[in-house]
């Protein structure tokens, strides 16, 4: 869906370039984690694609189309831009805001309407209660809601999101990624993600790509980041508790036996991680759970001997990545 | 006394106090309207540019120091006496606050704001009439009414080199001692600074969109 081959793009009066030669693919409906140190030139490669900059070197291909022959104006109506100020317009309803693009679109107004409320329902803001607030009236998780509703109105198959999320508390931060994951599995986004967390990145991409000096080190799925950094850069990156972010991405489920002998006392949701269960067990003392599914009916058991395997496997994975 | 001698003043020379506030509101009115013209569009476009804007800006802080009576006074010389060279000269004193203010009020816009409106297909005539100009509008409009009351009292010494005017009244009174003429001319030009002092209070406070 997106192409980027040898992008190079320098800021006047700086000696080096702030992207130095980057070439990444994004397949369609897909979530791709921009992530490295500030100045990596992840938002800078971002802000290219809707040509907010324009590259010094390279292709940037969307969709097939070369950006550079689109006009930028109607490039950037086809792409949805969250960033992480929000930016929502003072002076403007909440209505008025979500339906940004479609009036520029011209859409007519009433599907422009009919629209905006789905929207402010997708993204759990009642449109009955919100429609005609003003973004003064909002908590700042409800103005990002707005901003991320705002960027999906006209539909558009690419979003590009600057650390949407990180100028929230992180309780409201872990909602809204959550939630907006979810809002993702429904709507097949082509999606570009730039942020500076590292947790954020395993959990909401499909894959990252960790940049250095305006090039990629390392264009993997979490799991394959985690279980095998290319390169001492990318280890102390992802931090020394690599081993725990693993578990975080298998769930209970996944590294369950068939249930033989007593049942544990204790139990876990199918849907938990590994990491969570670890957690339960040493606050426990146990070295055993029942993992439950949703209807609260034991499905397997958890030992602590399993989680332990998970790891170990990553382990030998990375040395079977490193001879490769 | 005084007040009923100034009154009795205007009834009887009812066509002379009529005139000279006609021309008064006129002048006032259409340096104003110059003003806005000029300044505010240029306030506008100078806030989107880097070179020009600092030059500028620190010209009209210059001009806003001036006294009235002085840049009526440089006019002269130039372009004689009347009512345009009045023009001329109120035109200048209102330029400054006007242009200051324009500029001021574009450049405070969030940034944020503008490159979410840029990122979302915005051109960039549609980021100004629909992004930065209502967004300013409360700071540009302040700007307007301190050109107003400046004008309006400004106008007054239009009498000084020939623009007639309220002034009149005030150097015919001051000029033969007769304070009641004076005070036909001083009572209304207060009331008129008053005045628009409060129309463009109204009118800021009316056009200053509801979310701001």
């Amino acid at each position: 869906m997106i192409d980027i081959v040898s992008l190079v793009k320098r800021f006047p009066g700086t000696s080096r370039a702030a992207v130095d030669g980057l070439t990444l693919s994004i397949a369609d409906g897909e979530v791709c984690v921009l992530i490295g140190p500030s100045g990596c030139g992840k938002t800078t490669t971002m802000r290219i694609i809707n040509r907010l900059l324009e590259p010094d070197g390279g292709t940037v291909r969307v969709g097939g189309r070369s950006i550079m022959d689109i006009d930028p104006v109607s490039l950037r109506r086809s792409i949805g831009y969250v960033i992480q100020q929000v930016g929502l317009f003072p002076h403007w309803t909440i209505a008025d805001n979500v339906a940004t693009v479609p009036r520029l679109l011209a859409w007519d107004e009433a599907k422009t309407t009919a629209r905006t409320d789905e929207l402010l329902t997708l993204v759990g803001m009642d449109p009955r209660a919100y429609r005609g607030r003003f973004p003064r009236e909002l908590s700042g998780g409800q103005k990002q809601r707005v901003g991320v509703a705002r960027a999906l109105a006209a539909d558009p198959p690419v979003m590009l999101m600057d650390e949407p999320f990180g100028a929230l508390d992180p309780i409201t931060r872990t909602r809204l990624q959550d939630e907006f994951l979810k809002i993702l599995c429904e709507l097949n986004k082509t999606i570009v993600f730039v942020t500076h967390d590292i947790d954020e990145a395993i959990k909401m991409g499909d894959r990252v790509a960790i940049l250095r000096d305006g090039a990629l080190v390392q264009y993997d799925t979490p799991e394959k980041i985690l279980a095998a950094p290319v390169d001492p850069f990318v280890e102390s990156f992802v931090g020394a508790d690599r081993a725990l972010k693993r578990l975080s991405l298998i769930s209970a489920d996944d590294a369950s036996e068939r249930l033989a002998g007593a049942l544990p006392s204790g139990s876990i949701n199918a849907q938990a991680s590994l990491r969570d269960a670890l957690a339960q067990m040493l606050e426990s003392g146990a070295d055993a759970l029942a993992v439950v599914d949703a209807a609260a009916r034991v499905t397997g058991v958890l030992t602590l001997a399993s989680i332990r395997a998970h790891t170990r496997l990553a382990r030998s994975a990375d040395t079977q990545a490193m001879k490769t | 006394m005084l007040l009923i001698e100034a009154w009795q003043f205007i009834l009887a020379n009812p066509g002379r106090f009529f005139g000279a506030l006609a021309t008064h509101v006129a002048l006032s009115a259409s340096a104003l309207a110059l003003a806005i013209a000029i300044a505010l569009p240029t306030g506008v476009w100078l806030a989107g540019t880097r070179r020009a804007a600092l030059l500028a800006i620190a010209a009209a802080n210059i001009g806003r120091t001036l006294p009235s009576l002085a840049v009526l006074a440089l006019v002269m010389p130039l372009l004689g006496t009347g009512f345009m060279p009045s023009l001329f000269a109120l035109t200048l004193l209102a330029l400054p606050p006007i242009l200051i203010n324009s500029y001021t009020a574009v450049r405070q816009v969030d940034p944020d704001v503008i490159d979410a409106a840029r990122g979302m297909g915005m051109t960039r005539a549609e980021v100004v009439r629909k992004v930065e100009l209502p967004i300013a509008t409360p700071v540009i409009f302040a700007g307007i009414r301190t050109a107003a009351v400046q004008v309006v009292s400004g106008a007054v010494l239009a009498a000084y080199i020939g623009g007639g005017g309220l002034g009149d009244f005030i150097t015919a009174g001051i000029a033969m001692m007769a304070l009641p003429q004076l005070l036909v001319g001083a009572i209304p030009a207060t009331l008129l600074s008053l005045g628009a002092d409060r129309l463009f209070g109204g009118l800021q406070r009316a056009l200053t969109p509801k979310g701001l």
